[in-house]
């Protein structure tokens, strides 16, 4: 970590969004994690991602548990609402706030000993629910906080700084969410922010529950020789299938991709996700080819990543037309529509006698 | 010269060993002709050390209480923070303050040999390029002779600027340390042959520093029946600064816009004036004088009027009554350069006495032309820009007298210059090979977060200069106007300057390319990105680098992925925190000397390179 605070000065030509903010606007406190942490990383790309939707910052909702990975919701957007949540409960604070106001942005952080160990139950059924947020996992293999002992996405045969080999099998993230019926998976890499930030881009407009698992290096417990999860391995073992360029509703279209090589989804507010594949036979759009894929590469110690799948149709309903919340947040509602007052409340109580 | 190749299709490693290159980074040190070592007396400043301050500036600018008054400060212009906002750190103003306060340094200066080497050297002028040679030479034991033709020594610096911007007590103290270390000074002696000089045979080498003292004319209908009150500004301002005029008309024109005129009009104030008008051919772009001194002068209520053009002096009853102007106008392109000039109209303007400062000239009757010293198409002696030896070795020009009025700093980065060829002469060196600059680094990292420098930004605004009241400066000739910085605002100020000479110094090979350095940099100079053309790189930057004025650092080729750390050293901060962030040490801020060789050190190499008896 660093005592010396990030100075106020910034580049005299900064270009501001359409909100006129630069992306200075989007930073947040002083980062405590070590000096060269990935989640620092994910942190910027989420900074520069805020920053290009010109999203409002006080209409942004930050959530997280607890971790290394929860600490950073305090290091981005200070202008946004925040929730720490107790060890895995992040996403049902996250549904309840979804229920109350839709209209805001949510953004859950989220780590690998957070989301796969105390919260995995949680996290299943967030994915289930289609609760619509952007949840990402800084996912390093490691329990950083704790000194470094094996996380739940420690891959076998890996490492750690003391010696000892992991024997167990790790849980994928992004293969659980496939299987769960998640309808935006990605996984990205902290040091390739070309990659990350279109995804946040896109994750953060999706509508429904969008997962990006982000590799990201625990610089202090995790970056040594044998590890699976270092900046040097990940660098040499991570494999974009495709390259999603996030296009917003209101650029023209302008890029000409020829037959094959690119193919657009379009997001509920009209603005579309460019999907570039670096191999033709790769299909983002069919579930079952996606996690076989992942898990193909996986066999042979390779980590796919980019936009690995998306509901092109969006067909699955999300967790407000499930349960039907109001349009309107419930800040906003009047009084007699809250509450069905006392003849109301009789007219519940009788249906339970 | 140029220290960055340009290949088409990438960029070459930047040669960061190169003492240019961490040179340049320090923007004030670079445009600083004397290569004064700013930010290490700034920082001397800051920690109240206002002497050994002092002796930073000394070592290099030789007159810091003239220079923090006087100077024309071309590493303002140059200071990186007028880039990162909007004005630059008052540096002139700091320098005044260690001057004004420091204690006793006569112990510490250089000490003078008993036993002298048996070179003498004769310096023509007692202006500050031949102070600045006696002053290198007389420590490594040359007896320097230096003819002066008025009673006291200091050359322009004394008889052209007045003393309400340069008292004189500062003059004398300055001069006095160098003229205190044994100058054979001859006050009242004018030389009048250069041939006499060198004939007699006294002199080993012979140093012209005898400034450019003729003003420059403006030949115009009327001009000798006006004569009486037409004066020549730096005649002028001359026979004011020892005493011979002591009074001028109520109504003054000042004809030109340099830093002379604008001596010339604030002198007039002081001298009775009651209406001064600075008379400019263009419009203010054009203006030769400093901003500041512009500033000072409309402070005091001096009218310039621009667009007129100078026609005819009017005499009437035999006397000057004023002067008829072509009122100018000019068509500028987008660049503010004049396309075209018409006059729209003719202007009178009453005066009762005119001062001409248009510009002045080096006049060289004393040097007799088949002396072997080869003079020019304009009549001025060909002088080498590295050795400042004219085209007969042994004799040496410096300051205005070399290359035509420039500034005091510039001649005395002459007088340095000239010092080591003087001595090169005299030992029988060639005198093209000098010492090389250099540079040396050292780590200012103390510990976990210690660095051992301010490196915090300090959001503050440049301090404003205390003046006397407009209706207490002008009751004597010699008040000073600027009363100098306050011990709390010298404080301030010296927080604003950024360190540039504590340089981010990057090792590629320890680099994981985890991108903290590039995401904590406030102002987004660091990016890393596949290595390309030049031009081509400056478009790919996290921000854009569009100084190109600033060069570019790029590393070797990373280990993990062969991509390039690409700094733009523009807007660079030196806050530190790229190395603070820095998992692996990649990055570390180093303190960079810069190694600028003056005669001492020629000296001390050359003495080393001989043998040595046992």
């Amino acid at each position: 970590m660093t005592f010396i605070a990030k100075p106020r000065v910034t580049h005299p030509s900064l270009p501001q969004n359409a909100l006129g903010l630069t992306r200075r606007a989007y930073e947040g406190a002083l980062s405590t994690l070590c000096a060269g942490c990935g989640h620092d990383s994910i942190t910027a790309a989420i900074v520069e991602a805020c920053w290009r939707r010109s999203i409002e910052p006080q209409n942004l909702v930050k959530l997280s548990g607890i971790g290394c990975s929860s600490k950073t919701t305090a290091y981005f957007v200070s202008g946004a609402h925040g929730f720490n949540a107790v060890h895995g409960r992040m996403p049902s604070i996250a549904m309840g706030a979804n229920a109350a106001n839709r209209r805001l942005t949510y953004i859950g952080i989220s780590g690998d000993g957070d989301t796969l160990s105390i919260g995995l139950g949680q996290f299943c059924h967030a994915v289930r629910r289609n609760v619509d947020m952007l949840y990402m996992i800084e996912n390093n293999g490691v329990y950083g906080l704790t000194k470094g002992q094996f996380s739940a996405s420690a891959d076998v045969g890996t490492r750690a700084k003391k010696g000892e080999t992991n024997l167990q099998p790790p849980i994928d993230p992004v293969l659980l969410a496939l299987d769960l019926g998640a309808t935006f998976v990605a996984r990205g890499f902290s040091g390739d922010k070309h990659q990350l930030v279109p995804l946040i881009e896109a994750g953060l407009k999706h509508r429904g529950f969008a997962l990006i698992d982000v590799l990201s290096p625990c610089v202090t417990f995790n970056d040594h020789e044998g590890s699976t999860k270092s900046y040097a391995y990940t660098r040499e073992h991570y494999e974009p299938a495709v390259l999603a360029d996030f296009v917003p509703s209101e650029a023209p279209i302008t890029v000409d991709y020829g037959v094959g090589e690119a193919r657009e989804v379009t997001l509920h507010d009209g603005s579309r996700i460019v999907l570039r594949k670096i191999d033709s036979d790769y299909d983002p759009t069919d579930r079952a080819a996606a996690a076989a894929a992942v898990q193909a590469r996986m066999s042979s110690g390779e980590y796919l990543t980019g936009l690995i799948y998306v509901d092109a149709g969006e067909e699955r309903p999300d967790f407000h037309q499930v349960n039907a919340t109001p349009e309107e947040p419930l800040n906003a509602l009047p009084y007699e529509q809250l509450s069905p007052g006392s003849a109301g409340l009789r007219k519940v109580l009788a249906r339970y006698r | 010269m140029c220290i960055f190749r340009q290949p088409s299709n990438i960029v070459d490693a930047t040669d960061t060993s190169h003492p240019d290159y961490y040179h340049r980074v320090v923007d004030c040190q670079w445009a600083c002709p004397a290569h004064t070592d700013v930010p290490e007396y700034i920082r001397l400043i800051a920690q109240g050390r206002l002497t050994e301050a002092y002796l930073v500036n000394r070592e290099s600018n030789v007159f810091p209480g003239i220079l923090g008054r006087v100077c024309d400060r071309p590493c303002e212009p140059a200071c990186r923070r007028g880039r990162v906002e909007d004005k630059p750190v008052a540096i002139c103003r700091l320098k005044r303050v260690a001057a004004d306060h420091h204690e006793d340094i006569a112990t510490r200066l250089p000490k003078i040999p008993k036993v002298k080497n048996g070179k003498r050297i004769a310096c023509i002028g007692a202006g500050c390029a031949s102070l600045t040679v006696a002053n290198d030479l007389l420590p490594l034991g040359y007896e320097v002779t230096m003819f002066e033709r008025y009673s006291v020594p200091g050359g322009l610096m004394r008889s052209n600027i007045p003393a309400f911007r340069l008292p004189e007590s500062v003059l004398d103290e300055e001069i006095g340390m160098i003229l205190g270390m044994g100058v054979d000074l001859r006050l009242g002696t004018c030389i009048e042959s250069l041939r006499a000089l060198l004939e007699d045979g006294r002199f080993d080498a012979v140093f012209v520093g005898s400034g450019a003292p003729k003003g420059k004319e403006l030949r115009l209908p009327g001009r000798e029946e006006a004569a009486a009150n037409v004066h020549i500004g730096i005649s002028w301002l001359e026979s004011v600064a020892f005493g011979h005029i002591g009074h001028i008309g109520e109504r003054v024109l000042i004809i030109g816009v340099g830093n002379t005129a604008m001596d010339c009009c604030r002198t007039s104030l002081r001298l009775g004036a009651r209406q001064v008008k600075v008379m400019a051919r263009k419009p203010r772009g054009f203006f030769k004088a400093s901003p500041w001194e512009l500033e000072d002068a409309e402070e005091e209520h001096v009218e310039i009027l621009v667009n007129r053009a100078p026609k005819a002096f009017v005499v009437q009853n035999g006397r000057l009554a004023g002067m008829r102007f072509d009122c100018m106008e000019y068509e500028l392109d987008a660049r503010g350069r004049i396309l075209s000039e018409r006059v729209t109209g003719e202007e009178f303007l009453p005066a009762d006495d005119v001062i001409l400062a248009i510009g002045q000239e080096n006049a060289f009757p004393w040097i007799e032309r088949d002396l072997g010293i080869e003079f020019d198409k304009w009549d001025v002696p060909v002088v080498d820009a590295r050795t400042f030896q004219s085209t007969r070795a042994g004799v040496f020009f410096g300051g205005d007298a070399a290359f035509g009025p420039k500034n005091i700093i510039w001649a005395v980065e002459h007088g340095h210059q000239a010092a080591i060829s003087i001595h090169r002469h005299c030992q029988g060196e060639p005198l093209g090979e000098r010492l090389p600059a250099g540079v040396t680094l050292s780590s200012r990292k103390m510990g976990m977060h210690e660095w051992s420098y301010a490196n915090d930004y300090a959001p503050i605004e440049r301090r404003l200069m205390p003046h006397v009241s407009l209706k207490e400066r002008f009751k004597k000739l010699n008040i000073e106007v600027e009363l100098g910085f306050t011990a709390e605002q010298a404080a301030e100020e010296a927080q604003r300057c950024l360190n540039c000479d504590v340089q981010t110094v990057f090792a590629a090979k320890l680099c994981i390319e985890c991108d903290a350095c590039i995401d904590i940099c406030p102002v987004d100079c660091l990016t890393i990105t596949g290595n390309g053309a030049e031009a081509q790189l400056r478009t790919r930057l996290k921000a854009p680098a569009q100084n190109p004025a600033q060069p570019l650092y790029v590393s070797v080729a990373l280990p993990q992925t062969g991509r390039v750390m690409v700094k733009d050293e523009d807007l660079c901060v030196h806050c530190g925190l790229c190395a603070e962030r820095c998992p692996t040490a990649a990055w570390d801020m180093q303190k960079s000397h810069i190694h600028w060789p003056h005669a001492a050190d020629e000296a001390r190499v050359l003495e080393a390179r001989k043998p040595k008896i046992a």
